[in-house]
């Protein structure tokens, strides 16, 4: 039997991107909170600048969690799924925060409402066959003044282009109005974002530099970028990055009333005969304990919100908690920010000492920023111009066909272009579909016997044809600064596992296609939440984590204020 | 393969091929600078000597005979040239000797069976052993095995090649162009090589133009040379 502790308010499981905003107005709120965490704390001295570290090893964590439930995958429900080789996530204080990319972006209004707007203007027939797309239960007007309390609690950089209706060409003219600017300049450009940014002018369109949670000022006490160039995933040695373990967590804490345990590995969400969550069962080392709370608040990646909810089965959930409308891992996608377009130029970029959120931003073919009549898709993709060089990766850049890739006359290569190189990845609107989906896999299970999540997911002709498109967008724009020589990824195929994944546990009205309400609570289980990407249904053009952390700070905010109502 | 030298001596091969390459730099000063681009701040530096050259001792995960064919694969990936230190020099053999006590442990077996099917695949095609091939033939066995097509039962690899290919490529990258840390990367041949300006924490404003304007010298050390970072696991701190 489980050791029982003493009941809390609030139980959030992860305290990471998410669940780490989450736990902050929640303790403001005076409720008693109590933070469960697999992973440890980490500081500065685990963020050495190291390549093999970081990038090439997976960073040898003590706490390998996430690398023992590493999700399968495969396209179609006809093939086997194939246990992928390594998991996007982490487990720690702050989660993946520490060491991704920190790129902040507030979706645009389009991406709220794909289904009316793509009606209206061109017709409900371009809405593609098999996608279960659905407008957001609000629009962007609703999670704005969120994105604003995160941007400035938090620590945002970047370049304004719309306050209150006023546009600022130094910034994105596509983004919906915000209330005020940003609270710190963005990241600086180099003379090759110079470059970049005038060719992109010469075209006609509109370069501004990106948002990112990485302070380009003092701020909350820390300082500003270093841009030492091992920001994608390390961690921050300078704690210029602003993970949730340097921001939320600590004021939070600072309240007295958030308890944080740490290599705390929750197996289950627990409910009584009414089918309402009493608490969650988890382990540390080979010890059970049993968390009761009031209010559970799941704040998973988006495989673990599903898999932790098909896990706990129980006489009220037979198919796994908050599932009785079969909606649990449903709706499902793998952002679409494969088909690159890769570029050699003629001269050094000097791009060794930067990051990925530095970089020049191109929003005229994102979302329905241009007009999609002639065209066989809805949606687009927001180009993207940054820096990401280390030695190993640079050295291991391709060739282009110039020469073989190892011996003399690849030395000879690449001592002249080892910095020559760039590449767009380019994120891309993803929709969900009927068929693209997560669920348990039958043979594949973690260290505990549980079975790990199954991806299930393809990219369909909507994302195919927008990713030629954003790719025919992205070689002119790299022919008119200089390139001589680019080639193209591939445009569609399977999904598989992704740093930025959606769905599972969608957010909407109507029960019968959503898992959680307008505010993140379950339509079953009135007093359990799910926090994060997994309750989005659509992905925008842009990163997520800045929208997942706006929704979950607008869930908290709305427990704190309805804490009778939900709590029961 | 009798009369292989134990892995820690330096052999005819590379005394020959080590002079040969230094007398080559000596004659061709003009050579050298012509491969460089003009205001290149990290010129390739001088050709190690055998004085220089990172030195291998007995390898823990294999044996002499192996040691011996993996170095010459090696020196045929990043080859010590004219224009330069190659893997070797760099200590890759050393890296991967380490990784294999480590965070690579579940590729000694790899290892072990691509060195044999290797050289197996060498005899058979070419009749005879992969180190003593010339260096263009040692090439056209590796383009062989890198294509996938050095396969055969009893002939040379059992499985696909090409897997044991980019095994050794990729960790003789890391053994060549990753931080000195892990044994490789000796005197930043690597670095040196793909004109790596070095590690810093905090590159100001100024730095930047410096860089851009071939005016920053190459910082010269290891990520653990700050001293402020653990290396080895994550995740033991307490708070």
């Amino acid at each position: 039997m489980p050791t029982q502790l003493r009941g809390a308010d609030v139980v959030v499981v992860g305290l990471g991107a998410a669940g780490g905003v989450a736990v902050l107005p929640l303790a403001q709120a005076g409720l008693d909170v109590v933070g469960l965490e697999a992973g440890t704390w980490l500081d500065r001295r685990d963020f050495a600048p190291d390549e093999i570290r970081n990038n090439v090893r997976d960073w040898p964590m003590l706490v390998k969690k996430t690398e023992q439930e590493r999700p399968t995958s495969r396209a179609t429900a006809a093939q086997t799924a194939n246990q992928i080789g390594s998991h996007p996530m982490m487990n720690a204080v702050g989660g993946t925060t520490l060491h991704y990319w920190a790129q902040s972006w507030r979706l645009n209004p389009w991406d709220f409402r794909v289904v009316s707007e793509t009606a209206r203007r061109y017709g409900r027939t371009r809405i593609p066959a098999g996608s279960t797309v659905e407008d957001w239960p609000f629009g962007y007007e609703e999670l704005e003044r969120y994105y604003d309390l995160v941007e400035h609690e938090v620590g945002v950089s970047g370049q304004a282009g719309n306050v209150r209706g006023r546009i600022d060409a130094r910034g994105n003219r596509f983004e919906g109005p915000r209330q005020r600017e940003y609270p710190m300049p963005a990241l600086r450009w180099t003379g090759f974002h110079e470059k970049m940014a005038d060719a992109a002018r010469g075209l006609g369109w509109n370069p501004f530099p990106g948002p990112a949670a990485i302070n380009t000022a003092e701020y909350g006490g820390r300082g500003g970028c270093g841009y030492h160039g091992y920001c994608n995933k390390g961690g921050c040695p300078l704690d210029a990055k602003n993970a949730t373990h340097l921001t939320t967590i600590p004021k939070a804490l600072a309240t007295g009333n958030l308890r944080v345990v740490t290599r705390a590995h929750v197996t289950t969400i627990q409910v009584d005969g009414d089918g309402r969550a009493t608490g969650v069962n988890y382990l540390v080392g080979n010890t059970e304990y049993f968390q009761p709370a009031r209010v559970v608040l799941l704040a998973g990646y988006t495989y673990e919100n599903s898999r932790l909810l098909l896990l706990s089965k129980s006489d009220a959930y037979p198919n796994g908690l908050s599932n009785n409308h079969g909606q649990v891992g449903r709706h499902y996608f793998s952002h679409h920010q494969g088909a690159g377009v890769t570029a050699l130029f003629p001269f050094d970029l000097k791009a060794w000492y930067g990051l990925p959120a530095q970089g020049v931003a191109v929003d005229e073919w994102a979302d329905d920023n241009f007009d999609h009549s002639g065209l066989g898709f809805i949606g687009g993709g927001n180009l993207w111009a940054m820096s990401d060089r280390r030695p190993i990766g640079a050295a291991n850049s391709g060739t282009f066909g110039r020469v073989r890739a190892w011996g003399s006359e690849w030395k000879r290569y690449i001592h002249e272009n080892a910095d020559r190189s760039h590449s767009f990845y380019i994120q891309k609107t993803t929709l969900p579909y009927e068929d693209n989906f997560l669920d348990l896999d039958p043979r594949v299970t973690d260290a505990l016997g549980f079975p790990v999540i199954r991806i299930t997911g393809e990219y369909k002709e909507n994302e195919r044809l927008a990713a030629a498109f954003c790719q025919d967008k992205a070689e002119e724009w790299y022919r008119a600064a200089g390139a001589i020589e680019i080639t193209r990824g591939g445009v569609g195929g399977a999904m598989g596992a992704s740093t930025h994944a959606y769905g599972g546990t969608r957010m909407g009205d109507d029960p019968d296609t959503n898992v959680v309400d307008r505010w993140g609570f379950s339509h079953e289980a009135p007093n359990l939440g799910v926090l994060g990407a997994s309750v989005m249904g659509t992905s925008g053009a842009r990163n997520p984590t800045l929208t997942s952390q706006a929704l979950a700070w607008r869930t908290a905010a709305h427990l704190a204020e309805s804490w009778s109502t939900i709590a029961g | 393969m009798s009369d292989t030298p134990p892995p820690n001596t330096i052999s005819r091969r590379d005394l020959l091929k080590a002079a040969g390459a230094a007398g080559a730099a000596a004659l061709a000063p003009a050579a050298l600078g012509a491969a460089v681009p003009t205001g290149n701040p990290a010129v390739p530096r001088a050709l190690p000597t055998l004085a220089t050259r990172a030195p291998v001792g007995p390898l823990m995960n294999l044996t002499a005979a192996e040691t011996e064919i993996l170095s010459a694969m090696i020196d045929r990936l990043i080859p010590t040239d004219d224009m330069g230190p190659g893997a070797l020099d760099a200590g890759a053999l050393r890296f991967i000797d380490r990784a294999l006590s480590e965070a690579e442990a579940d590729s000694v077996d790899a290892y072990r069976a691509g060195i044999a099917a290797l050289d197996r695949y060498a005899r058979y095609s070419r009749g005879t052993p992969f180190a003593e091939l010339s260096a263009r033939d040692q090439d056209s066995v590796l383009i062989d095995v890198q294509t996938g097509s050095a396969t055969g039962a009893g002939a040379g690899f059992v499985g696909n090649s090409a897997a044991f290919f980019n095994l050794v490529k990729d960790h003789t990258w890391q053994g060549t162009f990753g931080d000195p840390q892990y044994g490789g990367n000796v005197d930043f041949v690597g670095w040196d090589l793909i004109r790596y300006p070095g590690v810093r924490l905090r590159v100001t404003d100024e730095e930047q133009r410096m860089l851009e304007a071939e005016d920053l010298e190459p910082a010269r050390r290891s990520a653990y040379d700050f001293g402020q970072f653990q290396a080895g696991q994550s995740g033991g701190g307490a708070r």
